[in-house]
């Protein structure tokens, strides 16, 4: 395990203090350029993509060993006074840039080979990689004021990835993601102001830094809690703020993977973790009785995805509805104010974005190869594609819960945490959400693999599956088993996960 | 004629008009050179006023009250440079806007003295000086609107003169009025004065004309028209500049006469949230872009004025700021985005919002423009449009003033409506019959809109230090 009494006593200014901020710089800088390149100088975009993105791999896991070692990284100025736009690398900050480096690299990859010959490809990975760099500022915004203004971005940038086919079905599902994700925003804009006003200070801190207000002014602080949830809560798509996510499936396949996997709802669901951790404390917000109807809140959400997964006979609706629910499970293990079920949220941000990344980038690769695009469609699927095939499965089972994939893993500390935090009702809840994660997954599982291929397949949108296509999920699903199977090893998600967590429940 | 920096911002121009007027065929270069000098007096008075806070000068040697003087603090220099910034990118953009000779003949004269008028405004300090200056910018606004020449333009420049000459007439009836009760007409004298109800009676007159000049609902019936019809680099500075001398002489005279009860304050700021949701409802049913773009100048005209109201009866010491980001970031956001707008309607051929995207021809640039400076009117972050926002709902908020923040935030949403409407429309291609080029409309026109746009998000960054210059000279805590 990594040591935490010297990474937190040992705190040295770093000799590049200004990382972060090249790391937020490199996929910021080349949105423009990306815009100005013409179409046809594909082989130029797809270098300069790929070498960004690979170059902010390296940046990423430079500042996660230097932060390891105690390094603390702050870049902050003013804009306007006493209110910074400040940058930090806190180990949280760490573990979600992890997975935003690491599945841009691998969403890029995708997206190459997704869109090779499309329309707009300029546009496109313009707008991709303004995305990313929103999701980067979100993970080291300092304080909740420059998370405010990356968590704008992010919708600015992702709405035109949403309407990227520019039909009109997918402007409808784009106007309904906007309205939804603007409104979220101003609701966030009243809350971020709220807190300014009421406590002076939008800092995020572990411990904290409303104390002051609760003892003064209690139901206030509640309002705050439910307005700053509220906002998050649409883009974490907890019921009944989730109904954008399954319309919004209408993207492109890299788009869907990456806004399900990293960008959009973990923004969400990471933002709840900075609001209950650093905004309030989590003592505090248990203390304002505000963790417990969070934690059912995210109960309802978890057994209502599930459910309503298991009726949608379209692929990608049924993975949305399934994230719905699958992302619950981080406010859930946030809300049960345990440090153990808190290992299970942390672990399940990284393990579920690596699932739901591996099982859009296969199903797309079903609908481009061979026109599949609805479960009834799947019918000896596995044969046709079994590279495809194997690494869906692999996800799909990972996501029920079996040992020791990675699904597995966040679901036994998350159980861990609801005994420790005295909620017995937790176990039952996971049981039954697997149980129902089984119910929609396996009979995928079962047509692809067992049943004979009906040639009912609509007509391919490609002749063949190339490596760009095929390689993506295949990578992801190995990291897959690899998290689950050496979770306890060093610089696993897990490990660092508990490094996180110690700071956040150590503070007092 | 001293030299000084304050008379140069208003010689300079003056002159330029001058010449530009008898050498038709030099306007371009003359006019260019005249922004040019302007600006660097701009840059030359910003730097006294650093280094020493407001600086004074008494023309002729002679002090008020006898006599005009000139006075520059940070507000008025930040007036100023937007004035100078913005005009000078619309000059150039105006460059290749432009290409009637007709046109060009009138334009740069008309602008020139159009700059002379505002920074007189900005640099006045008694009311009667303003009274000028505002009549000589209505001449040379009116003028810029008829330049386009066509019909509709014809007749909405005459409404704008109808209501332009009605509201310089009230404005003069309240300085009568103020100098047949003091004897005197300087703001010095203005602060010193015991209030009366016919000191208040020439302020409501005054602050009616003013109104009518910068369109607060339900006096902007003149607006739209006039800013839809003109060409686009007049549109630019209309909506960017014009309305803007009006609602700082607004923000000065309310410090140096305080309107003598909260009820007044609140029926402006009433009047201001009428114009966003009149002007929301206005711009989403509006059939052609720049009539849209208009519109949402009506809008942010009465946000600023709800920015005004949420100073109450503590008066504007602190709220001031909030008004004058708003009014720094609606110039320099309005002025790109009615400059993309009249570049989008130069490639496509022409503005109608619903056959926009059955267009074949794209000018990616501009509308990216268009969207930049859109974020800014949203008053999304980072830009200067959302830091102006973000003082005005934390103004009202710490006062709690709660239904200051519900127009806001209902202002907010409006605009995120009405502007989707154009916005989705550049990223559709399913109606689009005829093969797509790729990135049409690449030409050096887009420089200064995307210039503009850019400035506008990026302003908000430098927020900080905008606030500390603005705060110069204390606009609005001490003796003027």
């Amino acid at each position: 395990m990594i040591d935490l009494s010297t990474a937190l006593n040992t705190a040295v200014r770093s000799d590049v203090p200004l990382l972060p901020l090249f790391i937020l710089l490199t996929s910021l800088l080349a949105a423009p350029v990306l815009f100005a390149l013409p179409e046809r100088a594909a082989r130029l975009r797809t270098g300069l993509n790929l070498g960004v993105a690979a170059m902010k791999v390296a940046l990423v896991a430079w500042l996660g060993i230097k932060v390891s070692q105690g390094v603390i990284y702050d870049v902050s100025f003013a804009m306007l006074p006493g209110l910074e736009f400040k940058l930090q690398a806190d180990p949280l900050a760490i573990l979600f840039i992890s997975l935003s480096a690491i599945l841009w690299l691998i969403t890029t990859v995708y997206s190459v080979g997704y869109l090779e010959r499309g329309p707009h490809r300029a546009r496109f990975f313009g707008f991709f990689s303004l995305c990313v760099a929103a999701t980067v500022g979100i993970a080291m915004a300092g304080n909740l004021f420059t998370f405010l203004i990356f968590y704008e971005l992010l919708t600015l940038a992702t709405y035109p990835l949403v309407i990227h086919r520019g039909s009109a079905e997918a402007l409808r599902a784009g106007r309904i993601y906007l309205i939804y994700t603007l409104a979220g925003g101003l609701v966030l804009l009243l809350g971020t102001l709220g807190l300014w006003v009421l406590a002076g200070n939008t800092d995020f801190t572990p411990g904290g830094v409303l104390d002051a207000v609760v003892a003064e002014n209690r139901a206030a602080a509640q309002l705050l809690f439910v307005v700053l949830v509220g906002a998050l809560g649409v883009k974490a798509a907890l019921v009944p703020l989730h109904a954008w996510l399954p319309i919004a499936m209408v993207a492109p396949a890299p788009v869907s993977a990456l806004l399900h996997a990293v960008a959009v709802v973990k923004a969400g669901a990471f933002g709840i973790m900075r609001v209950v951790y650093e905004v309030f404390g989590i003592d505090t917000a248990q203390a304002l009785g505000l963790t417990a109807p969070l934690a059912a809140l995210a109960a309802v959400t978890i057994l209502y995805g599930s459910l309503r997964a298991i009726t949608q006979d379209d692929i990608k609706k049924r993975l949305a509805y399934s994230t719905v629910s699958q992302v619950s499970y981080i406010t859930l293990g946030v809300a049960l104010a345990s440090p153990v079920a808190a290992v299970g949220a942390l672990a399940h941000l990284i393990h579920q974005g690596l699932m739901k990344i591996t099982m859009f980038m296969a199903a797309g690769n079903l609908a481009e190869g061979m026109g599949v695009k609805r479960v009834s469609q799947m019918d000896g699927i596995g044969r046709a594609m079994p590279g495809t095939m194997l690494a869906f499965s692999a996800a799909a089972l990972a996501m029920i819960g079996l040992p020791p994939l990675a699904g597995f893993v966040s679901k036994w500390y998350l159980a861990q945490g609801g005994l420790d935090a005295g909620a017995a009702w937790v176990v039952a809840l996971l049981l039954g959400s697997s149980l129902l994660n089984a119910v929609y997954f396996l009979p995928m599982l079962y047509r692809a693999w067992f049943r004979d291929g009906s040639e009912t397949c609509a007509t391919p949108a490609r002749p063949r599956i190339g490596w760009w296509l095929a390689a993506p999920p295949i990578t992801t699903a190995l990291m897959v088993l690899v998290v689950g199977g050496f979770a306890n090893a060093p610089f696993s998600p897990l490990e660092w996960t508990r490094f996180v967590v110690a700071i956040e429940y150590l503070q007092e | 004629m001293q030299s000084d920096p304050m008379t140069l911002t208003l010689f300079a121009p003056l002159f330029g008009a001058i010449l530009a007027f008898l050498f038709p065929r030099a306007a371009r270069a003359l006019g260019l050179v005249a922004v040019l000098v302007t600006g660097g007096a701009v840059v030359w008075l910003a730097r006294a006023v650093l280094a020493e806070g407001a600086v004074t000068l008494a023309l002729g040697g002679w002090a008020p009250p006898l006599g005009i003087s000139l006075r520059a603090d940070g507000l008025s220099v930040a007036m100023l440079a937007m004035t100078a910034a913005v005009g000078l990118l619309v000059s150039l953009g105006a460059l290749d806007a432009l290409r009637d000779a007709r046109q060009t003949r009138y334009f740069w004269p008309l602008w020139l003295l159009l700059l002379t008028g505002m920074n007189g405004v900005y640099l006045s300090t008694d009311i009667f000086n303003l009274y000028v200056m505002i009549e000589v910018i209505a001449l040379a606004a009116v003028g810029l609107t008829v330049l386009s020449g066509t019909r509709a333009a014809l007749r909405a420049g005459l409404e704008y003169m109808y209501a332009s000459i009605l509201g310089a007439l009230l404005f003069l009836m309240g300085v009568g009025f103020v100098y047949l009760q003091l004897g005197r007409l300087d703001f010095a004298g203005l602060i010193t004065a015991e209030p009366s109800g016919a000191l208040s009676a020439a302020l409501a007159l005054m602050v009616v004309g003013l109104a009518l000049k910068t369109a607060l609902f339900p006096l902007h019936f003149w607006l739209p028209a006039a800013h839809a019809n003109a060409t686009a680099p007049a549109s630019a500075l209309l909506s960017g500049l014009v309305v803007k001398a009006a609602l700082y002489i607004f923000l000065r005279l309310t410090t140096y006469m305080p309107l003598p009860d909260e009820v007044l304050v609140t029926l402006i700021g009433t009047l201001g949230a009428g114009a966003v949701i009149w002007g929301g409802i206005q711009a989403l049913r509006a059939e052609r872009l720049k009539l849209l773009v208009a519109w949402s100048t009506v809008v942010q005209i009465g946000l600023i004025f709800i920015a005004f109201a949420r100073a109450g009866q503590v008066g504007l010491t602190e709220s001031w700021k909030a008004a004058a980001l708003l009014i720094l970031a609606h110039g320099v956001a309005k002025a790109a985005m009615f400059l993309a707008a009249g570049r989008i309607k130069d490639e496509v051929g022409h503005d109608t919002i619903r056959e926009l995207d059955k267009s074949a021809i794209r000018p990616t640039l501009a509308q990216f423009t268009f969207a930049l400076a859109a974020i800014s009117l949203i008053g999304l972050p980072p830009s200067l449009g959302f830091i102006g926002k973000w003082s005005l709902m934390e103004g009202a908020m710490a006062a709690g003033y709660w239904h200051w923040v519900g127009v806001t935030m209902i202002g907010t949403l409006l605009s995120v409506a009405y502007f989707s409407r154009v916005l989705a429309g550049f990223l559709r291609f399913d109606r689009v019959r005829a093969p797509l080029g790729e990135h049409q409309g690449w030409a050096l026109a887009d420089v200064a809109p995307l210039t503009l746009a850019v400035s506008a998000i990026g302003l908000g960054l430098l927020a900080a230090p905008i606030l500390s210059f603005i705060e110069l000279g204390y606009p609005f805590g001490a003796m003027p």
